[in-house]
């Protein structure tokens, strides 16, 4: 008896380095996905943060620096402009990249101001000199972003664009740029809505039958053809919004903009549609089979058990797919840049064309100076992006699946 | 009594007409969509479309660049993104406790990166490895020479391989969770430890898992392009890439910059339509192979 007790010891205690070093790989790549949306996080955000860097100290530094402007004559100036940065950034431009609505970007005035403009003439040649190239060809812009003066005009210039993103313009190209958030946030809003009053009621009545109504064969065809639709890539359903269903809305309804919120709002619906579909049905599936029965035995209908029983009894999954069809909504970016126009503009007409948030960011980094002021907003954008996607999600994870489970095991 | 029974009949048929009809719209757009899409690119495709460069400032000749180069991304992507998803789809579903609190974050993080918007992985890609560990990289070994810290194919599929992370994980989590409990037990009892038993039992019953999420997540990363706008991908280039550290042209900026920014798009139509139907093909078909493997998957768990 002891022997054996003493051998079970002894297996128990056997310690194998093979066994011990997959483990503890194992669980440290899979910590890393936590670790990446932190990383992603950071990042994003880093980016961001100099717009919010205007401490004491640094308006203080400011204010020394500019009066040590003041008193150097320009040639200095100029001299600063000259030196190379630490570590000079690349940004590799590509001629006239926006068609219509978008003029004022590719001129790209500087955000600086105008006392350092006119010293910092020559040095800014360098810079943007070369924007008169066609299309087709390819501008490397070297921006010396980290060099000195550039560093003080953007805290002052920081300071501005904070006080202006609660502001009806979006003008982040001019000479005085203004960095008003609020138009691309309506813009998004519409877009979303108009995209929810669309999809949601398809994709959930759509759900309802494929998991109550439909034959099997048809069910069958049915399912996995919204999932393919899941699969076709933005940028097709984007070029379908802009080739055929513009023009198509636009002689059935006959507005006067053919690209505009609307258009978007269907296109993006039609991107989150297979989201709200698979998770209703997921939510309907998951409806205890003795509802559905008591409900036919109390002498319901099929289509009333369906309505009253079952779309209720799944109403915490339906609300998370709808959540999550949002968050998929807010942060498309290709359908927005190709088929609502990008205009920011302030007014409720859903028939007018709109920019949205990702749109913004897609379609002005590729042509911002790095360490920019704007720069640094479309940064901030996207946290404010990461942001929501993220309370979303969480939202749709924990205090949704609670309550579903709640209602279904009735504790 | 009888009339009443219509009316209910009548509502019935109403309402379950209603569910059948936005089926069926949805499936309606789904099918013009196709249709409209390989009727104006039919006449395109064609080898030579396929084969050729583009030519006279884009607005003839082929798109072979832009599909060697999507290749290529997504194969760099699926280097970088299967092992780390089967990775974590094993600790998951072998080491992790079903309800600990760090299965449960870990689960989590993963549904949060699968439903970050792709422009945030775009931005993401940009500050983190191209500012930060590219420009790290050629301070360190590059004597301050410019050639990590900007946009190239490595860090474009690097993004890319983030953003369909999930998709492999999800897909792989499913199939080993298909795997009998009494297969791993009989592989333990024999003497096995938990590493030979996932080595040797496990993982050769999740290949096809594997080979799904593989095949979803390049589908995904080829159709992609807010990830890469500004992380790697190029308007025109004129030679194919050679180096990680090297610009590509992909299928789906392709489109994107025909359509939007190109200054004839009305004389382009045809190579936009051609570009699209190519894209919508290779997407389409290699998501159908994932369903029917999934289907088979699942037909297996319940056999």
């Amino acid at each position: 008896m002891n022997e054996l007790k003493q051998k079970i010891d002894i297996t128990k205690k056997k310690f194998r380095w093979s066994d011990y070093i997959a483990e503890r790989i194992i669980k440290s790549v899979a910590f890393l996905s936590i670790t990446f949306i932190v990383l992603i996080f950071f990042f994003v955000f880093r980016e961001s943060f100099p717009i919010f860097n205007f401490s004491k100290d640094a308006e203080h530094k400011t204010e020394q620096d500019s009066s040590k402007q003041a008193q150097s004559n320009p040639n200095e100036i100029q001299e600063q402009y000259g030196v190379p940065a630490p570590e000079p950034e690349k940004q590799e431009q590509y001629g006239v990249v926006t068609s219509d609505t978008l003029t004022e970007a590719t001129i790209q005035t500087s955000t600086q101001e105008t006392a350092q403009q006119a010293s910092a003439q020559p040095a800014k040649q360098e810079q943007y000199g070369v924007q008169t190239a066609d299309d087709t060809s390819m501008i490397e812009n070297y921006a010396t972003s980290e060099s000195k003066a550039t560093e003080v005009s953007t805290t002052d210039n920081n300071k501005h664009a904070l006080k202006t993103l609660v502001t009806k313009d979006w003008q982040p190209v001019s000479d005085n740029p203004r960095f008003g958030l609020l138009p691309l946030l309506l813009g998004t809003l519409k877009i979303t809505i108009i995209s929810m009053l669309f999809a949601a009621p398809l994709a959930i009545l759509a759900a309802l039958y494929t998991s109550v109504f439909a034959p099997k064969r048809l069910k069958e065809i049915i399912k996995p053809a919204i999932e393919l639709l899941a699969g076709i890539p933005s940028v097709v359903i984007g070029f379908f919004a802009l080739m055929i269903m513009a023009s198509f809305l636009q002689d059935l309804f006959g507005y006067a903009t053919r690209l505009n919120s609307f258009v978007g709002g269907i296109a993006m619906g039609l991107a989150a549609i297979p989201i709200i579909y698979t998770i209703t049905e997921d939510a309907l599936n998951a409806v205890p089979k003795t509802y559905y029965e008591a409900s036919l035995a109390l002498g319901a209908s099929k289509w009333q058990t369906a309505f009253f029983v079952m779309l209720p009894a799944a109403t915490p999954g339906i609300f998370a797919a709808v959540l999550l069809g949002i968050g998929r909504v807010f942060g498309e970016t290709m359908i927005a840049l190709m088929a609502t126009g990008n205009a920011a503009m302030m007014g409720l007409n859903p028939f007018e064309s709109v920019r949205t948030l990702a749109a913004t960011i897609g379609a002005e980094m590729a042509e911002v100076v790095f360490g920019d002021t704007h720069y640094n907003v479309l940064f901030l954008i996207g946290s404010l992006l990461f942001i929501f996607t993220f309370i979303l999600n969480a939202i749709a994870e924990f205090w949704v699946k609670g309550r579903l489970m709640k209602k279904i095991q009735g504790k | 009594m009888i009339l009443k029974r219509f009316k209910r009949d009548a509502k019935g048929f109403f309402f379950e007409g209603l569910t059948l009809v936005s089926a069926l719209i949805i499936i309606t757009i789904l099918i013009v969509m196709l249709v409209v899409i390989i009727i104006g690119g039919k006449s395109m495709f064609t080898w030579e479309f396929l084969t050729s460069f583009p030519t006279e400032g884009m607005t003839q000749g082929g798109i072979f660049p832009a599909l060697f180069g999507t290749a290529l991304m997504v194969i760099i992507m699926s280097i970088a993104a299967v092992p780390f998803g089967v990775i974590t789809a094993i600790y998951l579903t072998e080491y992790a406790k079903e309800n600990s609190v760090i299965a449960r974050s870990i689960r989590f993080a993963v549904r949060t990166l699968a439903v970050i918007p792709s422009i945030i992985f775009g931005l993401f890609g940009l500050g983190f490895f191209i500012k930060f560990v590219g420009t790290g990289m050629d301070s360190a070994f590059m004597g301050g020479q410019l050639k990590w810290g900007q946009p190239n194919i490595l860090w474009a599929s690097l993004t890319m391989a983030l953003l369909t992370l999930p998709v492999v994980i999800v897909s792989v989590e499913e199939a080993l969770k298909t795997i009998p409990r009494e297969l791993r037990e009989a592989s333990l009892a024999l003497g096995a430890t938990k590493w030979q038993t996932i080595r040797r039992v496990v993982l050769p019953g999740s290949y096809s898992g594997i080979m799904t999420g593989t095949i979803l997540a390049v589908s995904r990363g080829a159709g992609e392009v807010a990830p890469i706008l500004f992380t790697g991908a190029a308007y025109y280039l004129a030679t194919l890439p050679g180096s990680l550290s090297d610009q590509f042209m992909s299928l789906g900026y392709h489109i994107y910059i025909m359509t939007t920014q190109s200054a004839n798009v009305d004389q382009t139509l045809p190579i936009q339509f051609g570009t699209t139907l190519v894209l919508l093909l290779l997407t389409f078909s290699l998501n159908i192979v994932a369903i029917i493997l999934r289907y088979r998957i699942r037909r297996r768990r319940i056999a």
